[in-house]
């Protein structure tokens, strides 16, 4: 299992913490149109793993590459810039803009011509609709106002217009950090199928999450994270969600061909 | 190795999300049937500057009812505007500050300084008076640059950091003028540029000063600014929730240091109208512009929390607090009344922001 056409892999990715080892030697592969589910007990380093490869810290040794070419974050903007979108659990939308202002917060579109070069105006009209694209690509476009502020918005819409930003801009890969922890069973269902309607676009998922169920019904492999380290990765159709905690926890040791 | 049903069949809903509605969309955006008050707060919660025009509508209907002919004169309009014009800038720069979740005490204190930088330069120094006003917007940037600064680098609350730099800047300011007036025919001979914004074109019988329309000219270019730039975008995301606005990959310190230094040049802009509004220049002028910005800025709808608001609304917060005032005083009512209407004002706005804020949950 090299890491020969992976969209985004690590290599024995270290961090230490004085004298805690958070990251011990870390491997993390992911392949292109695959949604790679991310598992493991907490303090086990998973979001140490995330936050190094989305530009949140820096390791202090190991290598990543994206697209097979290395790479070294600096912060969280290099790695968006690079084409790693991230869906944070709190979603980093702002309540009182619109969701046209938060799909494009941080990357407006500014008017051709003078108005937009010497006033810097912004090009509300095409910003409007490529948000609106945006959202129907992953059939969410049932919004009768695209200007209504987020706040007015019910949990899952939220999770929805985050998703839809990270999936228009994200030109490699997606991380989502815990995208159905906060919601409720319906709204549960729908995210995990825009998750499944992303990976339909050809891009990538990476998902974190404590769900098991959720973890075992749109991952296509599972990467268990166990004392800092790759400990195995599995696939949802060889091994039980009962086996995989049992990994996961190290009451059971994983099946010797990993995945 | 199991025969667990989840591992055979690994796709599609779990067993116990089948009961759920099928065939809809994932996180539709459906239309709620909503009550008449209802209807009215989201109204209102979108056009947030619905709330002081109508305020402003009904104070003008009120006030040509009781006073009549007087008040609806064009001179005493344009009086109006001419009393609430240093109010009026002083507010943009308040609005901007307010609108990041911060608040700037010391934007009075800015304004007399500058006034006073400018002044003393092109009287008493003899420096062009173009130089000598140049010279105080800077000082009013710099000024703008030291709260920003404290508020970014130091993490100091913006209310701390700037009930510090008031009482500096003032006690600079008495320093610098030796508490000393510069009489008004000392500036009308050395330096008449500096009584730019007193002058007055006569439209109709109103007396417009430019000082007037220089303020409405400030709060259309800031309208444009906040609404159709990316970086007043940013100025509500960053008041709004730092945080998320961070995440999203704005420079949240940046924002905020600019939006300061940009409300010091506001002000120091408007120690330049405040010469030309009183004739002189004096380091005890303007003290109460202070909390009247801060009065029209609250009253005007944006919400001190942050993140919310507008400039039309200050503009529109300080009209209704000069409408009150002049009707007033033309009622032959007691002053001590004008004073107990604007607290009321007050409450009564930040009521409604925080009504509005509860909105739609």
């Amino acid at each position: 299992m090299s890491g020969d056409n992976t969209v985004l892999s690590a290599r024995a990715l270290v961090k230490r913490y004085g004298r805690v080892t958070a990251l011990d030697h870390a491997d993390f592969d992911l392949y292109p149109g695959e949604i790679l589910a991310v598992i493991g007990d907490n303090g086990a380093g998973k979001s140490s793993l995330i936050k190094a490869l989305t530009g949140a810290i820096t390791p202090d040794s190991g290598t990543i590459t994206l697209d097979g070419a290395p790479v070294a974050f600096r912060s969280p903007i290099e790695a968006r810039e690079a084409g790693i979108e991230t869906v944070y659990q709190n979603l980093a939308l702002s309540p009182a803009l619109s969701i046209v202002d938060n799909m494009f917060l941080g990357r407006e579109l500014r008017q051709e011509g003078a108005l937009g070069r010497v006033f810097r105006k912004l090009d509300h009209s095409r910003m409007q609709q490529e948000a609106r694209t945006a959202l129907s690509r992953l059939g969410l476009m049932t919004i009768q106002n695209i200007n209504q502020p987020v706040e007015t918005l019910s949990g899952g819409q939220r999770q929805g217009v985050a998703i839809a930003r990270a999936a228009a801009f994200g030109r490699h890969v997606v991380i989502m950090d815990e995208p159905t922890a906060a919601l409720g069973v319906k709204e549960s269902r729908r995210v995990l199928d825009l998750i499944l309607e992303v990976r339909q676009s050809g891009l990538p998922v990476v998902l974190i999450s404590h769900n098991m169920p959720h973890v075992f019904e749109v991952a296509d492999r599972i990467h268990i994270h166990r004392l800092g380290r790759r400990h195995a990765v599995v696939k949802p159709s060889d091994v039980s969600m009962a086996d995989a905690v049992a990994i996961m926890t190290g009451a059971m040791a994983p099946p010797a061909q990993a995945a | 190795m199991s025969t667990e049903p989840d591992s055979a069949a690994p796709r599609g809903p779990q067993e116990f999300e089948k009961r759920l509605p099928q065939g809809e969309a994932p996180a539709q955006f459906v239309p709620e049937a909503t009550s008449g008050l209802k209807r009215v707060q989201h109204l209102l919660h979108a056009h947030p500057t619905a709330i002081p025009g109508i305020v402003l509508l009904v104070s003008l209907v009120f006030f040509s009812f009781v006073v009549g002919e007087r008040f609806l004169h064009p001179f005493n309009f344009s009086l109006i505007v001419q009393q609430v014009m240093i109010i009026g800038i002083v507010g943009v720069a308040q609005t901007l500050v307010i609108l990041t979740a911060g608040i700037d005490l010391s934007v009075g204190a800015i304004m007399v300084l500058s006034s006073m930088v400018m002044g003393r330069l092109a009287v008493e120094a003899g420096l062009p008076a173009p130089l000598a006003i140049g010279v105080g917007i800077g000082v009013g940037a710099l000024c703008g640059g030291l709260n920003g600064l404290l508020v970014t680098r130091f993490r100091l609350p913006p209310f701390i950091v700037t009930l510090g730099t008031w009482n500096i800047f003032f006690a600079l300011n008495l320093w610098y003028s030796a508490s000393e007036t510069i009489r008004a025919q000392d500036i009308e001979t050395n330096a008449p540029l500096l009584l730019f914004f007193g002058q007055a074109v006569e439209v109709a019988g109103a007396r417009l000063t430019y000082g007037s329309v220089f303020m409405l000219g400030l709060v259309a270019l800031f309208w444009f600014v906040l609404n159709h730039t990316a970086w007043g975008r940013h100025v509500h995301a960053v008041g709004d929730d730092t945080d998320s606005a961070r995440l999203a990959g704005i420079n949240t310190d940046r924002i905020l240091i600019t939006v300061y230094i940009v409300a010091g040049i506001i002000c120091a802009l408007a120690a330049w109208a405040l010469i030309g509004r009183i004739g002189s220049a004096s380091p005890q002028a303007g003290q109460t512009a202070n909390l009247d910005a801060i009065t029209a800025v609250v009253i005007g709808g944006t919400s001190l929390f942050g993140g919310r608001g507008s400039i039309v609304g200050t503009l529109l917060g300080a009209l209704i607090v000069g409408v009150f005032r002049n009707g007033l005083a033309l009622s032959g009512v007691n002053v001590l009344w004008q004073e107990f209407a604007v607290g009321v004002l007050i409450i009564v706005a930040v009521a409604i922001d925080q009504w509005l804020r509860r909105t739609a949950r």
